[in-house]
């Protein structure tokens, strides 16, 4: 069987070992659950609930503001009890909903007008708005948004990211394990968006179980097939994905539209199947909670808003003292001072690292030793890159393509000297981005 | 939660490769061809190797003491450079010349520009430069118990034949490091099965040296092509540059294509100095050249980005 891949890339230890055999447990929030309001791309939702109002589970606490944005919903019933700033994964403070749960768990009605037949194109993105479906791979881009192309006609491939290139993340393989059926029936929704397009889900060969339950459900499939790719990071990395799958390059002053392919993740497309044939709106989540550092790793099935810290009592608490707690996965994922931070629809994992796993070593002098080069996805050289950020360098950073950087830490990762590459490519990179911003606001 | 937890950057997590752990493979892999000089030219040999490495590992010990800075002798690159640069001395070469070259390859090359990873050129072919040119004789003196005179490339320039397989094994006169084709090779092999280094520099370096001389009619005089050639690449230091010096990674480029460009004008530098220079061996001087134009070779090549192919304006 031939593996699809990509160029460059690393293969740290996969550490999914340890938490994908377990079946996912529902967890049920004990303290206050926090919303922030602003947990994907575009403008921050506005609150429709005051405090002091009684919200019922699945109620609209904050509805989209402008074509980018995405509403959000209690994920418990309760009373709202503050609207104000909470510390969030990224160590920003945003503004957020704070509901006291009841314990009781009341629905709220379903919508009246929703029909689980009306199945055109309109009424389905209309469906995946108003259940605030976002990006949930990480990124938090605004589903319904990422839906509606400038030409439907001409998108030829939607690619369910089924890679979880990540180390120690098994959520997205739990999801597939365990409702792999809502996965296919979410496919065959969005498929009929677009009448030119198949469907492709791009699964890595660590995830046998997961590759033989939906190639079986698809095997009747005229749209849709499965590919196989080779593990490796980042694998799941939209521009890797798309050319390991269909051979097509985007780079980064393209959309995956232009290129005709749309890239959805495994729990975004279960979410949009239940939003159009259910009318639930997006309120929970899976999330790992996993590392050396925890006792019992597993995964949850979590309410949004759910504060982290009771996860990792429910996981059995630390078997030894973590050094790194991390929100994500272990090559992009965000490092935590504190962990009470809430679940947002973009939480994919708690990694609870010791020292052994995780890693500081004191930097030292660059060899040139090409490692980096040889593991870049975007084919560049991230040691003469890092190289012009330290020096503030603009013109030549731009003209050795640094701007290509997606940000993926392979190069980090692989340094012999362990210095810090992705890190300062990406805040050069950043302040390049903002300095262009500022400019066009200033026009 | 009273408990401190280290923040950091992402990545979180980092492979186990180490800067000294590369250069430990590279004093491993230099090994055979070590153990080989010893026992092929004696004793003498063993104790200018310890002379070498011990006076430039105190070098570089010597110098951060004088400038206050953290002592860098542990990621072992000192200990390398003291051992190529061994390799490239004949075994009756004075000590205190050792010394002084060592001296010269780790202070003036490496150190004054900047220490690990900002050489301009390769620090023992520097130096080994820098002691040709201050103890011509003395360099090249290969007389010893073992060989007299001449190394198989000046008999070869002056028409004779050399027999070819004892180029192969080493048993030549010639620098300690540079006589047994053989043992530089495991040792190349040893460097590319664990990916310190890649066939695209010595791979590129001693093909375009090879078509220069068959182009150049070198085999002409001596009539038989295979043998010409196989004596042209075992003899001098072409072995052991194409896999231990050129391939140093501070002064060879960081793109791929650079590498190939490099190893190509190192190739037809060397067959020029062969071919027509007035000294037999040219090794060394093909590949400082071809070090100094290492940052002119990386601003051609830069890679074209993933994608970049495909732009849609």
């Amino acid at each position: 069987m031939t593996l699809f891949t990509f160029r460059g890339g690393v293969h740290p230890y996969d550490g999914k070992d340890i938490s994908k055999d377990k079946p996912t447990k529902e967890y049920c929030p004990k303290g206050d659950l926090v919303f922030p309001l602003s947990q994907h791309i575009g403008a921050p939702a506005k609150p429709v609930v005051q405090v002091g109002d009684r919200v019922l589970k699945g109620q609209l606490i904050a509805e989209a503001d402008g074509f980018v944005s995405a509403s959000i919903h209690a994920s418990v019933s309760g009373t709202v009890k503050a609207i104000e700033p909470r510390l969030v994964a990224t160590g920003d403070m945003v503004m957020s909903v704070i509901i006291e749960n009841d314990g009781l768990y009341e629905a709220a009605e379903k919508n009246p007008d929703f029909n689980e037949n009306m199945s055109g194109p309109a009424d389905i993105i209309q469906k995946i708005k108003m259940a605030g479906i976002v990006g949930m791979g990480g990124a938090g881009f605004p589903t319904h948004v990422k839906l509606s192309p400038k030409e439907p006609k001409d998108i030829k491939y939607i690619i369910a990211n089924c890679a979880e290139c990540e180390p120690y993340i098994t959520a997205d393989y739990r999801r597939m394990v365990e409702e792999p059926e809502k996965l296919v029936e979410g496919m065959r929704i969005i498929l009929s968006l677009f009448p030119n397009a198949i469907g492709i889900f791009g699964i890595e060969n660590n995830k046998p179980e997961a590759i033989r339950k939906i190639k079986e459900l698809v095997a009747h499939e005229e749209k849709m097939e499965v590919k196989v790719l080779r593990t490796k990071y980042p694998q799941g990395s939209e521009r890797q994905l798309i050319y390991a799958t269909t051979k097509k390059h985007v780079n980064s002053s393209m959309l995956p539209a232009d290129a005709g392919c749309i890239v959805d993740n495994v729990d975004t497309i279960v979410a949009v199947c239940r939003a159009v044939k259910e009318g639930l709106p997006l309120t929970e989540r899976i999330i790992t909670v996993t590392g050396d550092a925890i006792a019992d790793p597993q995964n949850f099935k979590v309410c949004i808003g759910t504060n982290l810290s009771e996860l990792i009592e429910a996981a059995g608490g630390f078997v030894e003292k973590p050094e790194k707690i991390i929100a994500g996965g272990p090559m992009m994922g965000f490092a935590l001072f504190d962990t009470n931070i809430p679940a947002t629809k973009t939480t994919s994992a708690l990694l609870c690292l010791t020292k052994k796993a995780s890693s500081w070593q004191e930097t030292s002098a660059c060899i040139n030793c090409g490692r980096c080069t040889q593991s870049c996805p975007s084919l560049l050289v991230p040691s003469k890159l890092s190289d012009f950020s330290a020096h503030n360098q603009t013109e030549q950073f731009l003209k050795w393509n640094g701007m290509e950087c997606m940000e993926c830490g392979s190069c980090s990762y692989v340094c012999p000297a362990k210095r810090d590459l992705a890190q300062s490519i990406k805040a050069k990179r950043r302040a390049i981005l903002a300095d262009r911003r500022k400019k066009q606001e200033g026009k | 939660m009273n408990e401190e937890f280290h923040v950091s950057a992402s990545p979180h997590i980092r492979s186990n490769d180490t800067t000294t752990k590369i250069m430990l493979c590279v004093i491993i892999a230099l090994l055979p061809t070590t153990i080989f000089g010893i026992t092929n030219f004696g004793y003498k040999a063993l104790v200018l190797i310890i002379i070498t490495v011990a006076a430039a590992v105190a070098s570089e010990w010597i110098y951060n003491k004088l400038v206050h800075k953290k002592s860098t002798v542990n990621d072992l690159s000192a200990v390398v450079t003291g051992l190529l640069l061994a390799l490239n001395f004949p075994s009756e070469l004075p000590w205190w010349i050792a010394v002084v070259g060592a001296a010269f390859a780790i202070i003036v090359v490496k150190m004054l520009f900047g220490g690990l990873g900002q050489n301009f050129m390769n620090p023992a072919l520097g130096a080994r430069c820098f002691l040709l040119l201050s103890f011509t004789s003395s360099m090249n003196n290969f007389n010893c118990d073992a060989y007299s005179g001449a190394t198989p490339l000046a008999v070869m320039r002056d028409g004779g034949q050399y027999n070819t397989l004892n180029m192969l094994i080493g048993h030549t006169a010639g620098t300690i490091g540079e006589t047994s084709a053989i043992c530089i090779l495991i040792g190349a092999i040893f460097l590319i099965w664990m990916g310190i280094i890649d066939l695209r520099i010595p791979g590129s370096y001693i093909l375009s040296f090879l078509v220069f001389i068959i182009l150049f009619g070198g085999h002409l005089n001596t009539g038989d092509l295979m043998n010409f050639c196989v004596g042209e690449l075992c003899g001098g230091g072409l072995m052991l540059g194409a896999f231990f010096m050129a391939t140093d990674y501070a002064t060879s480029p960081a793109t791929p294509k650079g590498k190939i460009i490099y190893g190509v004008i190192a190739g037809v530098l060397l067959g020029i100095f062969r071919m027509f220079g007035s000294m037999p061996e040219g090794c060394s001087y093909s590949i400082i050249f071809a070090n100094m134009l290492v940052p002119l070779i990386e601003r051609w090549t830069i890679p074209r980005a993933f994608g970049l192919k495909g732009e849609k304006e």
